[in-house]
């Protein structure tokens, strides 16, 4: 029986746009359990993101608890959910944020520089990252000599080098044509069901979601739907 | 735990060195700004130095034990001359110094002029000093080649002279002086001998310009006046200094029957006071052209802030990436602030070498000839401190900028 990996209880995050309050979530409670790959759909304006930057410890819901394997980041400060995001979290996002003019393995590596362990063996744990996600020839190309597809699966390597607990994708596809969005999506759905690995992905395409063993809907703060496949 | 610091304090370096490396251009031209500050500096610096070591030197020469005795400025109803515009000081007041002052050992009087000195179909103005028989020892100031004129030579007046080196040159040449006659307006002097070179110190002019010839003959022949202007006096030793001070003082004023309470009419100055004055005036210089040189650092200071803030803007993004990636702020400190003390630590080494070179160039190029330049350790290391000091002040605020950064905004900043 798989534990969860996520628990959220009654999340509500509020914003202050000038006077008026925004309330971008309105208590949501899911738990997400460990080795589940859930896909995160919704509208725009459906509180989807906020959502994501509070699974990602990016933001601190204004009240309600998350627990993320078994402690309570919602009371971390920003020094302790630096060093979560650092150890249990890999993100890959719509527009791969990689270093220009810097290579692969890299770019791969940057995660290690804020590990505040002892990391003796980088470049092969990079290595090694960069091969689970088919790039170890292309370790020593600089990012603009990637195509679309081989620069989101460089991302993929950078998260998963701490070998962390949750690895979170914001429209990870978003920026991808059909084939090297299946080819993405593969190397999510291989990592999920050989290796374990959980993921939550935020999506508006249908086809990507359909990658997923979870879907859950928000609308205006809630969520409103639950699918399984 | 040291070496867990170490290993992450070369991993920031490294982080830095490798972002400076992607704009390489941007860097240098940033770098520039330090560079011509730091040089400057040192450049600058190195001209008030060498003036002050020239004074110095000129000043150390002389020996520190030497005192001048001038008499008073002339007081009319209330008009003041200038020093030594009072004729109260007599040959017999120095003689009796010299005999009277057991803290004083040897006095010359000094009476000088300039003139124009003839020899054959050269001629030439110089400064004419007229000595007593004891000078040599006084200004510790040998002759070269000869000898200088004798206790008998002055008492009587005789016409001889002793010449600085810049005027054999000038009036000889390759052609041996000694026992040759100048004419100094118009009067036949004999050739004793010549003085050893001292040179130039610090763009005060040659002091081996000029001629000197028993007082006595300066006095009487040259100038037809029964004073003298002032008595250099050298002491027994510099542990005597003051109290040959206090004796001159009580021997003129016995002399020249000055009531008690009533002003000198003579004034006694130490040659270490009149160092020291000198000196005082030197720094004044070298501290104002190296703080006009500081503010070209300023500005070099000013427009690493400006590239940081524009390097932040611009990688408002990949700061967001790497707090997503777990970059605590003070990392995100950190790595802006090595960026911008890297850039100004090696502007600052770049700079040095800039401003030895210039220092040097100083020195050699003719236009400036009367600048000798000293740079010392103290200027360089200053320098490249205050470089540093200013990477540091003016780099804090764009990191301090960058890390305050929400990682949200920052990921989705376009």
């Amino acid at each position: 029986m798989p534990g969860n990996v996520i628990e959220l209880k009654n999340l509500v995050k509020t914003y202050c746009v000038g006077e008026t309050e925004v309330r971008a979530l309105r208590g949501v409670s899911y738990n997400i359990a460990d080795g589940d790959f859930l896909a995160i759909m919704g509208p725009s304006g459906s509180g989807k993101s906020s959502l994501m930057n509070i699974l990602g410890c990016l933001d601190r819901p204004t009240s309600g608890e998350y627990f993320l394997d078994g402690e309570e980041v919602s009371t971390f400060d920003k020094t302790k959910l630096a060093r979560i995001r650092n150890q249990k979290i890999g993100f890959v996002f719509q527009s791969y944020n990689l270093l220009s003019r810097t290579t692969a393995l890299e770019n791969t590596e940057l995660p290690l520089l804020y590990s505040r362990t002892n990391v003796k063996d980088m470049a092969e744990r990079a290595l090694a990252s960069l091969a689970a996600v088919g790039l170890k020839d292309r370790a020593h190309h600089k990012t603009n000599q990637l195509s679309g597809g081989e620069q989101q699966r460089v991302a993929i390597a950078r998260a998963l080098l701490n070998n962390p607990t949750l690895i979170l994708a914001d429209e990870p596809t978003g920026n991808l044509d059909s084939t090297t969005s299946s080819e993405v999506m593969n190397i999510f759905k291989s990592l999920n069901e050989s290796k374990g690995m959980t993921i939550v992905m935020v999506t508006h395409e249908p086809d990507i979601a359909a990658w997923a063993r979870t879907r859950i809907y928000l609308k205006d703060g809630l969520i409103v739907r639950e699918e399984r496949s | 735990m040291i070496k867990r610091t170490l290993r992450h304090g070369a991993q920031t370096l490294r982080v830095a060195l490798r972002a400076l490396n992607r704009n390489k251009m941007r860097s240098f031209l940033t770098a520039l700004g330090i560079i011509i500050g730091v040089g400057a500096v040192i450049a600058m610096v190195s001209i008030g130095e060498g003036a002050k070591r020239g004074i110095e030197s000129r000043f150390a020469s002389m020996g520190t034990n030497l005192l001048f005795v001038s008499p008073g400025s002339q007081n009319q109803r209330g008009v003041h001359g200038g020093w030594g515009s009072m004729t109260t000081l007599k040959e017999d007041d120095a003689l009796a110094i010299g005999r009277e002052c057991p803290a004083v050992l040897y006095i010359s009087p000094s009476v000088s002029a300039r003139a124009q000195t003839v020899y054959g179909n050269k001629n030439w103005n110089t400064s004419i000093s007229g000595t007593g028989e004891r000078y040599p020892e006084v200004r510790n100031w040998e002759v070269e080649f000869g000898a200088y004129f004798d206790e008998a030579m002055v008492r009587s007046a005789a016409k001889v002279c002793v010449l600085g080196a810049d005027v054999k040159t000038n009036l000889f040449e390759d052609e041996d002086p000694i026992g040759k006659v100048v004419r100094i307006k118009k009067i036949p002097f004999k050739v004793l001998g010549v003085l050893k070179k001292r040179g130039d110190s610090g763009g005060f002019g040659s002091r081996d310009d000029m001629i000197t010839i028993p007082y006595t003959t300066a006095m009487r022949r040259l100038q037809g006046i029964d004073y003298i202007q002032s008595v250099d006096v050298r002491a027994v030793s510099s542990e005597t200094l003051t109290e040959a001070v206090v004796q001159i003082q009580d021997l003129l004023r016995n002399r020249h029957r000055i009531a008690p309470g009533a002003e000198d009419d003579f004034t006694v100055r130490n040659m270490s006071e009149i160092a020291e004055t000198a000196a005082q005036a030197t720094q004044m210089m070298t501290v104002l052209l190296g703080s006009i040189a500081s503010i070209s650092l300023l500005v070099g200071g000013i427009g690493i802030m400006n590239i940081m803030l524009v390097s932040v803007t611009e990688r408002i993004r990949e700061i967001g990436l790497r707090m997503a990636v777990g970059a605590r702020e003070i990392d995100i400190l950190l790595q802006f602030l090595t960026e911008a003390i890297v850039l100004s630590l090696m502007g600052g080494l770049i700079g040095i070498g800039f401003g030895l070179g210039a220092s040097r160039l100083i020195k050699k190029v003719k236009m400036f000839s009367a600048f000798n330049t000293v740079v010392s350790l103290e200027s360089v290391l200053l320098a490249f401190f205050f470089a540093a000091a200013i990477g540091i002040f003016f780099g804090f605020y764009p990191a301090r900028k960058a890390s305050r950064l929400d990682p949200i905004e920052a990921l989705r900043y376009e």
